[in-house]
């Protein structure tokens, strides 16, 4: 393969590593403080996509508000889900809220395709992303939104890994994680703690879902399922409950898919059976994930 | 001997649960153990019927070494074990709870409980008597098809014991029956464990928290703290030794 | 004399069955009755249908309470078993004109019944490579891994062209199904489960689900019976996507993916996951509703205006009731119990108003 493929490859498998991990960040933190599995994750990219899309056509909004309109309709959806769908479940057993879970991630997709129409939408693109704005290196083009991705994620991981390290909240949320009940013991409200982490990620969706229409401009309300699912596997692979294991996890998955199909090409059928292998590798072999920390059990 | 456990070791990563634990247990014995809170008593039982491997050590069971080994399979050479927290089946009825003891005796296979055959329903019966002979020892037959879950606590404690039995078990891991209970009915639970213990020919390794409940019952006694046996002896040796005053009390008697 | 008047009677209940069953199926068109129509046919073929393969997830999920999520991938395995069995050689041919269809494949056409069993065992081999190792897992990981698997295997008979014609899918699987496989495969289902539930090995699952730790403690072997289980489960949703092959004629791997699950699982919920006639219940009301709902779908021309359907309004139903359902019914119907003809006594005489005897 001739290095300029290459980089073109190694390109794109940065960037949509990238996006990866902005996602599964959302997966791990929820699932850090509620070992729940919010399937309705991978969806909210979806919504974050239309809403800049109907911003912008209907109600001509210019670029950075729809952006963040999108960003705020999104983490409200992300806070209301767990309001109402999550939070009446938290005494039942695990399989019951992850029924729950499962049946919002229908509920939003197949609205999307009510309000939406099942037919694939151009995504606006700004006028700084128009065709033609691409870098040239050696004989090889690449987008800006290619670079501008692993930039603007490791602005937000670094803004992330700030609050939860070094803020009150922050602290807070991490004690929940570790111990549920004692933190509530403790005085930190528990609820509020909860919406804070479900805000957080769904802003990070939010961001995602965004970038990733940039990169791949055509949005149908089903475009969440398969991503929603690789990034959970992705945090899954990286540690679940980790953050840095799920930032870890997304880069891996990310440029696992580009690069194995860029290698073998006759396999590319397989792409998305990649994640699910990984998925069932991590559960059998090494469960905690990468960096990830055992829970046990009491008897 | 029946039960010999030696030198056993028991740690989750940094933390040491048990530490050089060894017990040897004659048949028809019963031997307390005894501990404060998170001595580590439940994961002695942990490890004696498999629920754990440990770390360092061995147990063995009429000379058969079953260390680590599956705890049904276990339970099938003979070792009975209930729970500190109960856990019945609890949306199953009473009498089903037992019939669950009595499945892995079951010679019948697969087809015939599909098509409940003639040789199934023999079985079937045969198990329904015999857990039915049981719960009427335990006075709990009048409950047959009350849900388990339903049950009065102090029921619920006999039922679980009842189930253990059920297994047909030459040795009986008791793991803080009382808990729960007022005196009166402890001392009620202790008679009661007494009877069975005749009735059924058991070797009794018992777990109490509350001192003074074990004592009466328990021919010796073995006293744990931090994972690790600070006493031996009779009752009366262990109730005088300042080590076990000072381990429950937090403090030592000045004479 | 006792006995032989029950047995009559029971013999005569189920001669009625029998030609209530033949009416419906058009068989007695014969002697000049027609059936019921062939759309009405069509939804209670799909309503037993979606029983066998509810009362399967049910042994597992509700019973069992191990959470699977694997059924589609079953479903499909058992539905081209079907379909490559019992295709003609001359349809095989031309549906494989990109990548012919492997050898031993071409000319081999078996009947109806052993092809649906051999669907059912290769569902059930293949579960046993799913289930040796995600067994080992609890709770939502092993939902997850069973969702993984299915996926996996849906995307392997997607991309085996040589086997399935890949993603163009088969077409022209021979419509053998009518009420009497359908209906009979419902109620061998519902009998054999019932019995084997009612049985020790029941009692050992449904332990299982109430707590592992304390089945393994009374001698159960859990993997062994969560495996048992599990086969049986994925041989009847092998058998479950044979029917529907032969129903549906139509079959491709799209058709196979996590939303198929989630329909089956609708069901389960619905209906009681401790509850073998509630997954029945449910199975026709979810279905029924489901060729109900259409109506809100397509559009209607009336004489003075056209009301636009909605389409895709049926999963928002669908998605929103298990929601509720989930949140405030999680026993759904009928919960833990099973419909009795004394139940159903029992609740008649509660809804039907009192009778006042005249002063």
């Amino acid at each position: 393969m001739p290095i300029s493929m290459f980089l073109q490859h190694l390109a794109n498998a940065i960037s949509l590593g990238s996006l990866y991990s902005l996602v599964a960040i959302g997966y791990t933190m929820v699932y850090g403080i509620l070992r729940l599995i919010n399937f309705a994750h991978g969806d909210l990219l979806m919504l974050a996509a239309y809403v800049v899309y109907y911003g912008q056509g209907i109600f001509h909004l210019p670029w950075l508000i729809s952006i963040v309109v999108s960003i705020l309709i999104t983490t409200g959806l992300g806070i209301v889900v767990e309001r109402s769908a999550y939070r009446p479940l938290r005494d039942s057993p695990r399989t019951t809220i992850l029924i729950s879970a499962i049946g919002v991630s229908f509920l939003i997709e197949n609205l999307g395709l009510v309000l939406f129409g099942g037919r694939p939408q151009p995504f606006p693109l700004p006028r700084f992303l128009d065709t033609g704005s691409a870098t040239q290196i050696g004989s090889i083009a690449i987008e800006n939104i290619t670079f501008a991705i692993p930039v603007v994620t490791l602005l937000l991981l670094y803004a992330l890994l700030y609050i939860i390290n070094k803020t009150k909240t922050g602290m807070a949320m991490r004690a929940v994680a570790r111990d549920f009940d004692t933190a509530r013991l403790m005085g930190i409200d528990v609820n509020w703690i909860v919406a804070a982490t479900f805000a957080l990620g769904s802003a990070l969706a939010a961001v995602g879902g965004i970038m990733w229409s940039m990169k791949f401009p055509q949005i149908n309300p089903l475009m969440g399922m398969m991503p929603g699912m690789k990034c959970f596997i992705a945090a899954v692979f990286g540690g679940i409950g980790n953050v840095s294991g799920a930032v870890v996890g997304g880069f891996i998955l990310g440029v696992a898919e580009i690069m194995i199909v860029a290698f073998l090409p006759a396999i590319s059928g397989y792409r998305d059976a990649f994640a699910f292998i990984i998925l069932i590798g991590t559960l059998l072999l090494r469960p905690t994930g990468l960096i990830g920390e055992k829970v046990g059990e009491k008897v | 001997m029946i039960l010999n456990i030696q030198g056993v070791r028991k740690q989750f990563g940094g933390l040491v649960a048990v530490d050089d634990f060894s017990l040897s247990m004659e048949k028809g014995e019963l031997v307390g153990l005894i501990g404060p809170n998170g001595a580590g008593k439940t994961t002695v039982f942990n490890v004696v019927t498999g629920v754990y491997a440990p770390t360092r050590g061995a147990v063995s069971l009429d000379g058969t070494d079953i260390t680590g080994m599956r705890p049904d399979l276990v339970t099938r050479l003979g070792i009975a074990r209930t729970f500190q927290n109960i856990r019945l089946f609890a949306r199953m009825s009473v009498i089903e709870n037992i019939l669950v003891s009595l499945h892995w005796r079951l010679k019948a296979n697969v087809f015939d409980a599909f098509f409940l055959d003639r040789k199934y329903r023999h079985e079937e019966e045969a198990m329904r008597d015999t857990a039915l002979r049981l719960l009427a020892r335990v006075n709990l037959d009048k409950l047959t098809d009350s849900q388990a879950g339903s049950l009065p606590y102090g029921s619920q404690r006999r039922l679980e014991i009842c189930r253990a039995l059920a297994t047909e078990p030459n040795l009986l891991l008791l793991d803080e029956p009382a808990a729960g209970m007022n005196p009166a009915e402890s001392i009620e639970l202790m008679r009661f464990i007494k009877k069975i213990q005749r009735d059924f020919g058991l070797t009794i390794l018992l777990i109490e928290h509350q001192m003074r409940v074990v004592m009466g019952i328990s021919e010796r006694i073995v006293v744990l703290d931090h994972g690790v046996v600070i006493s031996r002896g009779t009752p009366e040796e262990v109730s005088r030794d300042p080590k076990v005053i000072q381990a429950y009390l937090g403090v030592t008697e000045h004479a | 004399m006792e006995l032989s008047r029950t047995l009559g009677r029971r013999a005569l209940v189920l001669l009625g069955i029998i030609l209530v069953v033949a009416w419906a199926n058009g068989d007695l068109k014969l002697i000049g009755i027609p059936g019921w129509g062939s759309y009405t046919v069509r939804i209670i073929n799909l309503c037993a249908i979606n029983a066998v393969l509810a009362m399967s997830m049910n042994l597992v999920n509700g019973f069992t309470g191990q959470f699977s999520l694997g059924h589609a991938g079953f479903m499909a395995l058992g539905a081209y078993v079907t379909a490559l069995l019992t295709i003609s050689p001359a349809t095989k041919e031309m549906l494989f004109f990109m990548v012919p269809l492997w050898k031993p494949l071409q000319n081999l056409t078996l009947p109806f019944a052993p092809v649906l069993v051999l669907s059912g065992l290769v569902t059930g081999l293949f579960s046993l490579v799913v289930g040796v190792p995600a067994l080992r897992l609890r709770g939502d990981y092993l939902g997850i891994a069973t969702l993984g698997f299915a996926e996996i295997i849906r995307l392997v008979l997607q991309n085996v062209r040589r086997l399935t014609n890949g993603a163009l899918g088969l077409k022209g699987v021979p419509p053998v199904v009518n009420l009497w496989w359908t209906l009979g495969a419902a109620a061998l289902t519902y009998f054999a489960l019932r019995n084997l539930l009612a049985s020790s090995y029941g009692r050992a699952f449904k332990s299982i689900r109430e707590n592992e730790t304390a089945a393994q403690a009374m001698g159960i072997d859990l993997f062994k019976h969560k495996l048992l289980s599990f086969f049986i489960s994925s041989f009847l949703a092998g058998v479950g996507g044979g029917l529907l092959a032969s129903l549906l004629t139509t079959i491709d791997p799209v058709m196979f993916k996590f939303p198929l699950t989630f329909q089956v699982l609708l069901i389960v919920v619905l209906g009681g996951m401790g509850s073998l006639s509630g997954s029945v219940l449910a199975a026709a009301i979810v279905t029924y509703l489901m060729e109900f709902l259409r109506i809100v779908e397509e559009p209607h021309y009336l004489s003075f205006m056209t009301i636009r359907g909605i389409p895709g309004l049926r999963m928002v139903i669908f998605s929103l009731a298990l929601v509720m359902v989930v949140i405030f019914y999680p026993r759904g119907l009928m919960g833990d119990n099973e419909i009795t003809l004394a139940g159903t006594g029992a609740l008649l005489k509660k809804l039907l108003p009192k009778r006042r005897v005249a002063a």
